[in-house]
């Protein structure tokens, strides 16, 4: 895992694999990178709004696990972006298959039924919260 | 390489998402810095941790939002803004947390 880490941050060792490709391709990747970090800056605005606007709820301190939950999603889906963007750089230096991902269907999945649970607290205070 | 402007204007979409990144990273600081400021020394001192790394992305994806010609591609700037987003989301715990104290 450190090995991945430090390459991230060593560019010429990037640029050392395969071909220089067409610098559009480069731009892409980046491009892709830029929206995932958006996404996990949102989520991490999420958390940071959840635990300032939204009121008090039902059960004890689930404002606050709401809100913690989002922040360290967003940490993740940071990380998970820049470890992306260099293995698909290298895959495209190197004139490989892009890399697959589970990492969006199991994001999609975690937000889903994260939703659902709140939708579930939130009927829940409605009918027997009166 | 630079022969002429592409079609796609890919290195001008590029810019604009750095922009839109920076742009984010902004309101991002603004939340955090409004759910700091409760008056506690404590509260000060994220909220000066979050302006610290908000003038660290800034000097970071300022350059790669401006200029003509061929955009640079890759380099550290990607790892470095990685950073400096998970630093902010945990800055953030600290203040959810802070708040349970």
């Amino acid at each position: 895992m450190w090995e991945a880490i430090r390459r991230w941050f060593d560019p010429a060792e990037l640029g050392s694999v395969g071909e220089t490709p067409d610098y559009r391709f480069s731009l892409a990747n980046e491009r892709t990178f830029l929206a995932w970090l958006r996404t996990g800056l949102a989520l991490v605005g999420g958390g940071l709004a959840a635990a300032q606007f939204l009121p008090p709820l039902p059960m004890s301190h689930l404002r606050e696990v709401i809100a913690v939950a989002l922040l360290l999603l967003g940490a993740a889906v940071a990380i998970r972006a820049v470890d992306h963007w260099a293995r698909t750089e290298r895959a495209i230096r190197l004139g490989q298959e892009l890399p697959a991902s589970r990492f969006p269907a199991i994001l999609a999945l975690t937000l889903g039924v994260g939703a659902l649970l709140l939708v579930v607290a939130v009927l829940m205070r409605a009918v027997g919260g009166r | 390489m630079s022969t002429g402007r592409d079609p796609g204007l890919q290195p001008e979409r590029t810019r604009l998402a750095w922009r839109r990144t920076l742009l984010t990273v902004t309101v991002v600081t603004a939340l955090a810095v409004r759910l700091a400021s409760t008056g506690d020394p404590t509260g000060a001192l994220i909220a000066g941790g979050t302006i610290l790394v908000w003038g660290a992305l800034l000097v970071l994806c300022w350059p790669r939002g401006t200029g003509t010609g061929p955009a640079r591609t890759g380099g550290r700037t990607l790892p470095l803004v990685t950073v400096g987003t998970v630093v902010l989301a945990l800055l953030g715990v600290l203040l959810v947390l802070r708040g349970l104290g």
